[in-house]
């Protein structure tokens, strides 16, 4: 049970990140997660859309390289540990965390957080067998 | 086709016979220069020769070099050699900084024009069942207009599309079904860029042929582009001083452009400004033969390349030239080196994944020259991930290490965002002289 993010490359020069945004605001996409890796000279600003379809076309027509990648949307216990535990049964069986975020809204008691993995299907795996749920596409959708 | 040459007469002339015509030919644009452009009376009365001492190809070099400064200080039409009424057309070149340099046509200058690129039509197999479509920009630079005088020429339907609008360019392509395409070849990787992204499979298009000039390019940017088009693309030289494309014409055999020498007589100049015998590389510079507008003894193009008269397996005689490999005047030198654009987008196209669509930036950091290569990112090298974006710096900065042997920064850039003017990418920025 996967979720489509996007990546998209922004070069780190003033204003650049104010003309992705707007243009997604100006078709009415909603970002409902969002995360930006920066170095020096550019970033990657990395989100999960309601519409990927839509969204990836618009930004490629726009210039912008943009790139689909399978990540787990999951439901986080909203207490303090409760993402230690997830984390703990990835580590335990050896999967690489690559980076998560969490999401702009939450849902009741549980917070929600894209995780970035090397092993997905693994992943997946045992965090369902661990009781963790999963986010659908679908589910994000109606975020 | 049952045609293979568009005048094979001329084209596959014995060299024995074409030199006779050439000597004939300089012995009457001497003539008429001498007579009527005082440019070229008074720097001949000044090495103290007459059009009388000049019997042939053989006493090419007792006569004059002319510099693109010459044409600047007889701007606009001090070396045209008829009166103005006979030209029926002028263009200018697509120089940046001041005036431009002006080339004016009669109307047989026009029609031997069309001659020329008719010849280049056929040796890319384009004729009259073909659907061309010139993106090469219409105006004052050659390329549009020299292109689709030559594709009427022959009897092909030309889509006089002119530069720009890719999304147009490829609907026509599609819907028209275009066969040939003429324009730059860095225009050319962007039309296949573009197909790419809107999803247009090789199926839905029926393009067999490229006929792409205006700036130098490399093997490597050809078999990319030929892989992403699935077409032959073939490279077409020319300088509007000289005419305009159709200087020189590359056949099927894609091993160096045909200079149609029974119109243009190809020199190439050592350092020491004496002619080099064919194979050595030098400054290939042209005397036209039978231009009538505005002929140009000894041109100097600062266009870096090599002829060779060895046989092509295509059957016509005409001394090749090589690749351009750069402009004497595009040379870098960075901490003493020499570098050229060519050998740059080489290094580049080493790595996966990297398109030939860069720009280079030389700056002045103290004493020390820096140089920056900035790189488009293209989607099928894009990351989610930090790390395999550097990875990807790093790449790029060994190859050009290795293949280029320069120490460069590597700065990769959204596409589309480096500078382009008139289809012609822009490629260095040298900004130590504006310091």
């Amino acid at each position: 049970m996967y979720v489509k993010q996007i990546s998209v490359f922004i070069e780190n020069t003033p204003g650049r990140l104010a003309h992705f945004t707007k243009l997604l605001g100006d078709n009415n996409i909603d970002l409902v997660s969002l995360s930006v890796a920066d170095t020096t000279h550019f970033g990657i600003l990395r989100g999960i859309v309601a519409d990927y379809e839509k969204a990836v076309k618009l930004i490629s027509e726009n210039g912008y390289t943009v790139k689909l990648t399978d990540v787990l949307a999951v439901s986080v216990p909203d207490h303090p540990g409760g993402l230690a535990e997830v984390l703990e049964t990835l580590s335990g069986h050896d999967i690489v965390v690559e980076y998560l975020y969490s999401f702009v809204r939450n849902a009741g008691d549980h917070a929600l957080i894209i995780f970035r993995v090397d092993k997905l299907d693994e992943a997946e795996k045992v965090l369902t067998e661990a009781g963790v749920r999963l986010l659908s596409q679908d589910e994000v959708r109606g975020l | 086709m049952e045609q293979v040459y568009w005048n094979p007469t001329m084209e596959t002339m014995p060299r024995e016979q074409l030199r006779a015509l050439q000597n004939e030919r300089l012995r009457d644009v001497v003539r008429r220069v001498y007579e009527h452009v005082p440019f070229y009376r008074n720097k001949m009365q000044q090495l103290g020769i007459t059009p009388n001492d000049i019997h042939g190809v053989e006493e090419l070099h007792l006569l004059p070099f002319t510099e693109k400064q010459d044409l600047r200080n007889n701007y606009p039409f001090g070396l045209f050699a008829v009166p103005q009424s006979e030209i029926v057309r002028i263009h200018a070149s697509s120089g940046t900084t001041g005036k431009p340099s002006v080339a004016g046509y009669t109307s047989g200058d026009v029609d031997r024009w069309a001659e020329l690129m008719a010849r280049a039509m056929y040796c890319a197999n384009v004729g009259k069942s073909d659907i061309v479509q010139v993106a090469y920009g219409y105006g004052l630079f050659t390329g549009g207009l020299g292109a689709h005088y030559g594709a009427e020429r022959v009897g092909a339907s030309v889509i006089p599309m002119s530069g720009g609008n890719t999304v147009r360019q490829l609907m026509l392509m599609e819907d028209f079904g275009s066969t040939a395409l003429c324009c730059t070849p860095s225009y050319a990787l962007n039309l296949a860029d573009a197909m790419e992204r809107e999803g247009i499979t090789l199926d839905r298009i029926r393009l067999k042929s490229g006929i792409f000039g205006a700036e130098p390019w490399t093997e490597d940017m050809r078999r990319r582009i030929e892989e992403k088009m699935g077409i032959d693309a073939l490279n077409v030289y020319g300088l509007s001083e000289v005419m305009g494309p159709g200087v020189a014409m590359e056949c099927m055999a894609k091993n160096g452009m045909h200079i149609w020498e029974d119109h243009f007589l190809p020199e190439v100049i050592g350092p020491d400004g004496k002619s080099l015998p064919y194979g050595e590389q030098g400054d290939l510079t042209f005397t036209t033969l039978t231009k009538h507008g505005m002929p140009l003894i000894r041109y100097r193009t600062h266009d870096l390349c090599t002829l060779t008269d060895e046989p092509c397996p295509c059957g016509r005689t005409h001394v090749r030239m090589g690749r351009v490999m750069g402009r004497t005047d595009d040379m870098l030198i960075i901490r003493g080196v020499n570098v050229f654009p060519s050998q740059i987008e080489h290094a580049l196209l080493q790595v996966p994944g990297i398109e030939p669509h860069y720009h280079i930036v030389v700056d002045r950091v103290g004493t020390l020259d820096t140089i920056e290569v900035q790189v488009e990112l293209s989607p099928s090298v894009m990351s989610d991930t930090v790390r395999d974006l550097e990875t990807l710096e790093r790449k790029i900065v060994n190859s050009l290490a290795s293949h280029a042997l320069i120490h460069a920064s590597v700065k990769l850039c959204q596409p589309g965002t480096l500078p382009r003017s008139e289809g012609k990418a822009v490629r260095v920025t040298d900004r130590r002289h504006l310091q």
